[in-house]
């Protein structure tokens, strides 16, 4: 991969989690959560897929991304209040940049009449005026978009705040001194009478704390046209009464061109809780503004360094201060106004003509001095490190709400191998304990022992092991919110959806597989389950409804459950349906359990109207197919009038399975254990012949067929006779019944799953192998397979063919 | 990783030959993983005869066919003195059950004499080539063949 697409790539995926960050943020928003921190939130996310996509040139993305800023900007800033309105509609333009995004990563492109008017609502709710001065009805401002890398925040807030921010500060300061961009003359030549900004910012602590860095606004700030900055640092106390992790300085900047107040703004936007920031607009006086400025009789590229270099030049003293006792730790010391360690500033000793260098020259005076008292010097970098160390620890702390705990990208295949390696040593394990313990050895011998302390490391490290491709369920819960807004939407019900225990943890595979069956269940839930909000309110209830997903574990597996507080199963129409349709007989007696479960019958609608969203009747048969596909179950129980709760239940992982070890025909084959209804012992008078060969059993006043395994398999030509073997109730997925004849039952255990398929091929029947605890190989019967094709009676084929 | 002697100039190359009863026979030793004993394999259901079913190598399934009764040549019961050939046929690992393995033979491609007509086409589709060898006959044997291509053909 070519290194800039490998960039964007990394773009994406930090795309991904940005939008993640957004809608949780937007979510805790729309149940009216307007604190500052979540609003900030939600519109650093934005403009960091902005700054991205500039980058990158994504020219649809930006336009999008920017009026959604701009709105969510109006919000922080207080002019737009949040309503219900007002989150729903961000939410949606939140779904519509996630469509960007992706429309972006994979080169489609987005529904433009839904683009145009998600703005246009994005518009309404901001007044035309401001949008107008805020330029949004302009084709969106990209100049100023590229100019506005939006990376930075994003890769700040992964490192390690200590150890880090000095270098990058470094880096950007130096970078800043050594090529001032287009900071203007000192004169202001042609602006004098114009318009101008003028911008006071008055840096607080925490925004350096938060290891930013005034310079580098200063340096964007100088982008947007002409500026003076004039450095205010009479607020600078005499070193000894100096902190370290205060902040002195105020910058005062005249900006000269026609930038909107909005644009400046912008240049401030990740610092803007942390500084005083006052822009305001004057078109005289400017006399006024440059008397301060002692960039005033400078040349131009001599005020560019010093207004990159002005603040770190206090450090200096300090630096000219700490380096007369060498012993001493310099860094904590450092981290004055600037965080900057040991920058060494070209302007480091100009002469000394404005108010800030007198002050630091006399700091360099005071330091002098101080440096000689050897005691008192000690005593302050003494005091200063613990707070350098909370410091770290407010920031860290700070930190985890955007920065989760570090992790690495590994891929599947090497997680697989690994996995693969494991289970081979678990498995020779289990062969090693068994050889020795035939061998004769004491169990209290040294071998012995050691066997056993080997079979714990093992256990341990194959749990852990699997514990790396478990992964909260989140990935897929995240995307419902989205679903439910749009299905809700579109049938005209108010739906608020309640997510439980999202961090619940399971296989990867499993993961990747959950989402279709819990879209499934969700629409359904809402587009049949609740009512419309009319309905509700009849019944006593809240217009709104509630959908309630939930994960969790329980007896080695997960359980994943939908449950509405709608209508719950109409029983009489469901029957009536089912029979209508030649699902039941007319008469049947079915308990209320079973007419619920009728729901699940292929071909079962129960919609009057098929819409859009579900109702085609392949709704709950293809949900419960592709559950009982993963070795999972479903069930419904339903109250009418109150509701009713889907659950299934799914293998915690698809590389182990929980079969049932049974032996036929001498060979022990695994039967999956979800598919088992019961086992028991056959009598000669409940298995009963049809025609000569096909079997079937009375099971409780039901017949069902009859199947011998070692026959079906062609392990064995003649029927094992019934009553000398054990009868093994399974379910297909199809909802099939059948008792598979095997000699014996072994017992159930927990085994990994082995491709036939990936060194030979497919057979029919067996659905894959594993490795027993003895080394050998096993089968693993396809249950359905074995079912269907004894209902279709296809000719069996003889093991033994001819080539 | 299959042999690539009939495409190739006057080559150089190392062959692993064995034996399948009084035959003898050889393949490429680059596509030869390892070679070990006999382990009694768990016969596959639904398959052809010379498919004996699978074992455990490593954790991996990896089936075994006998060479012998794939060749069409009389073969009995695998004793413990039998060998087990492990190969790379494309992506998939197969063990090729066979009686003994007895040579590397160093040899160049030039050498290989193509099939005579008499053979019949079974052994024709397996047999790439002969050679002799200090007066022996020694057949090259095309990997690719040796596997069932379909399930219908297993059938």
């Amino acid at each position: 991969m070519d290194p800039f697409e490998s960039i964007k790539a990394t773009f994406f995926q930090e795309c991904e989690e940005l939008l993640t960050d957004m809608e949780s943020g937007l979510l805790a928003m729309e149940q009216g959560d307007d604190d500052s921190e979540t609003i900030n939130a939600v519109f650093r996310a934005v403009h960091s897929v902005k700054g991205g996509a500039g980058a990158f040139g994504l020219e649809e993305l930006i336009r999008f991304a920017h009026v959604f800023e701009t709105v969510l900007d109006e919000m922080r800033s207080g002019k737009l209040h949040l309503t219900d309105e007002v989150a729903k509609v961000l939410l949606r333009a939140s779904d519509v940049l996630a469509d960007h995004v992706a429309a972006a990563r994979s080169g489609g492109s987005v529904d433009e009449g839904r683009t145009v008017g998600m703005i246009a609502d994005l518009q309404g709710l901001i007044d035309q005026d401001r949008a107008a001065e805020l330029g949004l009805n302009e084709d969106g401002d990209t100049s100023a978009v590229e100019e506005d890398f939006g990376f930075v925040p994003v890769v700040l807030s992964l490192d390690e705040p200590a150890a880090d921010a000095p270098e990058v500060d470094v880096a950007a300061l130096m970078a800043a001194a050594a090529a001032p961009p287009e900071v203007p003359t000192a004169d202001g030549a042609g602006t004098a009478g114009a318009p101008f900004w003028r911008v006071t910012f008055r840096p607080k602590a925490e925004m350096y704390a938060k290891a930013n860095e005034a310079a580098l606004v200063l340096r964007e700030l100088a982008r947007l046209g002409d500026v003076e900055v004039a450095l205010d640092a009479s607020a600078v106390p005499p070193l000894d009464q100096l902190s370290a992790e205060q902040a002195y300085l105020t910058w005062t900047i005249r900006l000269s061109g026609d930038k909107s107040e909005a644009e400046v703004r912008e240049v401030f936007e990740f610092v803007e809780d942390d500084c005083d920031l006052e822009v305001t607009r004057e078109g005289e006086a400017v006399a006024e503004i440059s008397e301060p400025s002692f960039a005033a009789d400078e040349d131009a590229s001599a005020s560019a360094v010093e207004a990159a270099a002005a603040a770190p030049l206090d450090l200096d003293a300090l630096l000219a201060r700490v380096s007369t006792p060498p012993a001493e730790p310099a860094a904590p010391t450092a981290p004055a106004p600037e965080p900057v360690a040991a920058a060494p500033l070209p302007a480091a000793t100009p002469p000394a003509q404005d108010p800030a260098r007198l002050d630091v020259a006399g700091l360099i005076a005071l330091a002098e001095k101080a440096s000689q008292d050897h005691a008192q010097t000690q005593s302050t970098p003494a005091k200063a490190e613990p707070k350098a160390d909370q410091k770290a620890e407010a920031r860290a702390a700070a930190g985890p709400a955007t920065a989760a705990t570090p992790t690495i990208r590994v891929d599947l295949d090497r997680v697989d191998r690994l996995i693969n390696a494991v289970g081979e040593l678990v498995i020779q394990q289990a062969m090693l304990s068994q050889r020795v313990f035939e061998s004769g050895l004491a169990r209290s011998s040294d071998v012995a022992l050691g066997l056993e302390d080997l079979e714990l490391l093992t256990r341990e490290i194959q749990d852990s092991v699997m514990a790396i491709r478990a992964q909260p369920v989140k990935s897929v819960f995240q995307r419902m919110p989205r679903l439910v807004r749009e299905v809700a939407d579109m049938v005209g019900k108010k739906v608020r959806l309640v997510m439980d225990g999202e961090n619940t943890e399971v296989d990867k595979t499993v993961i990747e597989r959950l989402s279709d069956p819990i879209t499934h269940m969700l629409r359904n839930a809402i587009d049949h389950g609740l009512e419309t909000p009319e309905e509700r309110e009849a019944g006593g209830k809240a217009a709104e409804g509630t959908v309630r997903l939930a994960a969790l574990h329980r007896g080695g597996r997960i359980v994943i459950e939908v449950q509405d507080d709608g209508r719950g199963i109409n029983r009489p129409r469901v029957r009536g349906i089912a029979v209508a349709k030649g699902l039941i007989a007319e008469d049947a007696v079915l308990s209320d359990d079973e007419i619920d479960n009728l729901i699940f019958l292929p071909g079962f609608s129960t919609a009057d109207v098929v819409s859009d969203i579900s109702g085609r009747g392949v709704g709950m048969d293809v949900v419960k197919r592709s559950i009982q596909a993963l070795g999972g179950r479903i069930s419904i129980t339903s109250e009418p009038g109150k509701g009713s709760k889907f659950s299934m239940s799914l293998p915690l992982t698809l590389a182990v399975l929980d079969g049932m070890v049974v032996s036929a025909a001498d060979q022990t084959l695994v039967a999956p254990l979800s598919n088992i209804v019961e086992s028991l012992t056959p009598r000669a008078e409940d298995v009963h012949l049809i025609g000569g060969r096909d079997a079937v059993i009375c099971i409780r006043d039901t017949f069902v067929p009859l199947i011998d395994v070692g026959v079906a398999l062609g392990f064995r030509d003649t029927p094992l006779p019934p009553a000398s073997g054990v009868a093994v109730l399974v379910e297909s997925e199809g909802g099939g019944k059948a008792a598979l004849l095997v000699e014996a039952i072994q017992g159930q255990r927990q085994v990994v799953i082995k491709s036939l398929e990936a060194n030979y091929q497919h057979i029919h029947g067996v659905a894959a192998a594993t490795i027993l605890g003895d080394g050998r190989v096993a089968l693993i019967l396809d249950v359905d397979a074995l079912v269907t094709t004894s209902r279709r009676k296809a000719p069996r084929i003889e093991k033994r063919m001819a080539v | 990783m299959t042999d690539t002697v009939t495409q190739g100039v006057a080559q150089r190359r190392e062959l692993i030959a064995f034996r399948i009863g009084d035959q003898e026979f050889c393949v490429d030793i680059m596509s030869v993983r390892e070679i070990r004993g006999w382990a009694p394999a768990t016969p596959l259901p639904r398959t052809p005869s010379f498919v004996k079913g699978v074992i455990n190598l490593r954790g991996a399934v990896l089936p075994i066919i006998d060479l012998g009764a794939r060749l069409g040549l009389n073969t009995s019961e695998p004793t413990a003195r039998h060998v087990i050939m492990v190969v790379h046929i494309g992506e998939r690992t197969i063990g090729l059950l066979v009686d003994a393995v007895s040579d590397i033979i160093n040899m160049s491609d030039d050498l290989v004499q193509p099939t005579p007509d008499v053979a019949s086409d079974q052994v024709k589709t397996f047999v790439k080539g002969l050679f002799a060898l200090d007066g022996r006959m020694v057949s090259l044997i095309a990997l690719d063949r040796v596997l069932p291509e379909t399930e219908a053909e297993a059938a």
